[in-house]
């Protein structure tokens, strides 16, 4: 045999190895899914639990098809997902801007420190009833809720990154006359990247909690709205469907940004 | 004139808890096309003195002048290669060796592929699209060596340029940039731990005191060395003598 065949030989078994282990890895991801949902099908039937509290899969999926066909799901979605999306940009977007500031004007950011600490220390939600009176009770004010919620601790997550530049690199540039500008678009905002898609697995949480959090107030549409009506005619279907949604939605929008990861930092 | 004037430079680094003497009253003139070394003990300030020279800080006391001129407007003609590569990690071997062209508005068809072929006969062969973390130390300062020379600088500050090569490609690159000075007139500060290296490379050579860097001596390399390439030097008989010398004053040096 080969010096060739004996290292395909080995890449084979390794490959082999690995299929073999992301298998048994699915597996027991499938069954703690099927089982989840058994018992707690199994429960609600022999009334083990509440069934008007906890619901069970079967009425949740019942319910979903009825959502479905008259349309309101969609709709209610729609609003909820469009209100996130937004709300996640623009918090990202002001965060990265503030931090940019920042790092340009030094004496700027030893002024405003303890006033971003004291920010972001208090929790931004609170300040719901405030942005609802003032922005009017609709998607404007939700989506406002959506982006402050990430804004400020974005902003000292990316100031922080944009600081711990190696400063050698800056110097490089230096030796040959660059600007501000240029150090700013050749050294600090692309070390910072894998920082900057960080937080925006972070924010993608964030902008969730906002939002539903800001369509509990304004109580008028969105999965938001679904939960907090169905508490209050005490349809806790109703509120299980909307949080199921909800989850399975954030999960997708995780995994979109761990796809852009992907694509915007090629190096290794 | 000399093309490189320092006078009377003084450095101190002032922090929160002190305020250190790194340079003190230092005097030196540099001929255009002379090749100069640095060598003292550790922490004396030569990388200090090469980012004064470089306009990268500025002396707390006396001047640095470049044909006369202040050095923040003759920033063009100096070309500083940092003790460590900092290639960009984020930036292709290309994008990183051309970078000083495209910041300093130099960057066209021509001047590109100039600098591509200096990165070919320095020994980096189809690495131009590869990122600097998949070179070895050594590539890389080769690649930060031609990403320095790229921009055509008439001066050339090399801080301890070749100190993570192995001793063959050490000795390969030391007669290549030697030969490239030379051809083009180029003046160069070298510093470096290597007295060998020093000998071999220079026409003179500044010993440095213990901190605060004071110059020595000035040591003048005799014509018979100076006339051969580094290689040659190095065997030449001339050059162990010289090493002898040197290597004793250092030792003086660092007794004090
Ligand atoms: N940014 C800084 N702040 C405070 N002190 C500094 C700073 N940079 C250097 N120093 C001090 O100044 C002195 C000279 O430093 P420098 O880096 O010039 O030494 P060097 O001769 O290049 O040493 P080496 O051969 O180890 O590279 C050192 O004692 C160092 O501690
Ligand atoms: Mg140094």
């Amino acid at each position: 045999m080969n010096k060739h065949e004996w290292l395909q030989r080995i890449y084979d078994q390794y490959m082999a190895y690995e299929k073999r282990e992301k298998r048994i890895v699915r597996f027991f991801q499938a069954i703690i899914v099927i089982t989840f949902f058994s018992l707690w099908e199994i429960a609600s039937r022999f009334q083990w639990i509440d069934p008007l509290l906890f619901s069970s899969p079967s009425s949740i999926w019942h319910l979903f098809i009825t959502k479905i066909r008259d349309h309101t799901l969609l709709s209610h979605t729609t609003v909820t997902l469009t209100e996130t999306i937004l709300g996640f940009i623009v918090g990202t977007m002001i965060g990265v801007c503030f931090a940019t500031i920042l790092w340009w004007f030094p004496r700027v950011s030893k002024i405003v420190d303890p006033y971003l600490v004291i920010l972001n220390a208090m929790p931004k939600v609170a300040l719901g009833p405030i942005l609802i009176v003032a922005l009017g009770p609709n998607m404007t004010s939700i989506v406002a809720m959506g982006a402050i919620i990430s804004i400020i601790i974005t902003t000292i997550v990316v100031y922080t990154s944009f600081k711990e530049v190696d400063a050698n690199y800056i110097k490089v540039l230096q030796t040959f006359g660059a600007t501000k500008q240029q150090w700013f678009t050749e050294v600090i905002l692309p070390a910072s990247f894998p920082t900057i898609i960080s937080t925006l697995k972070v924010n993608v949480g964030l902008s969730w909690v906002g939002v539903i959090v800001g369509e509990f107030l304004v109580s008028k549409q969105g999965l938001g709205y679904m939960i907090i009506y169905g508490f209050q005619v005490f349809n806790f279907t109703l509120v299980l469907l909307s949080l199921l949604m909800i989850a399975l939605l954030s999960s997708i929008m995780y995994q979109l940004v761990g796809w852009l990861e992907k694509k915007l930092i090629k190096r290794a | 004139m000399p093309i490189l004037t320092i006078d009377q430079v003084m450095h101190a680094y002032v922090t929160n808890q002190s305020a250190v003497l790194a340079l003190d009253h230092l005097s030196l003139n540099v001929e255009r096309g002379e090749f100069l070394s640095f060598l003292g003990p550790s922490g004396c300030g030569k990388t200090t003195l090469l980012s004064i020279v470089a306009g990268l800080i500025t002396p707390t006391k006396g001047r640095v002048l470049i044909e006369g001129k202040e050095i923040h407007t003759m920033r063009q003609t100096i070309g500083y290669m940092l003790q460590h590569d900092y290639l960009f990690p984020w930036k292709t071997i290309e994008q990183n060796v051309t970078l000083g062209l495209k910041l300093t508005g130099k960057y066209s068809e021509k001047t590109k592929r100039q600098t591509l072929a200096l990165l070919h006969q320095i020994g980096l062969r189809d690495v131009d699209d590869r990122y600097p973390n998949e070179l070895s130390g050594g590539m890389r300062q080769r690649a930060a060596l031609v990403r320095t020379l790229a921009t055509d600088p008439k001066i050339l500050l090399l801080d301890e340029p070749f100190s993570a090569l192995d001793y063959q490609t050490k000795l390969k690159l030391e007669d290549l940039v030697w030969e490239t000075l030379k051809q083009y007139r180029k003046t160069a500060l070298l510093v470096t731990h290597d007295i060998g290296e020093a000998i071999a490379m220079s026409d003179r050579i500044v010993l440095f005191t213990a901190r605060p860097g004071k110059i020595q001596k000035i040591v003048t390399v005799p014509d018979s060395l100076r006339a051969c390439t580094p290689f040659q030097a190095r065997q030449h008989p001339d050059f162990s003598p010289l090493f002898q010398m040197i290597w004793k004053e250092l030792e003086s040096i660092e007794q004090t």
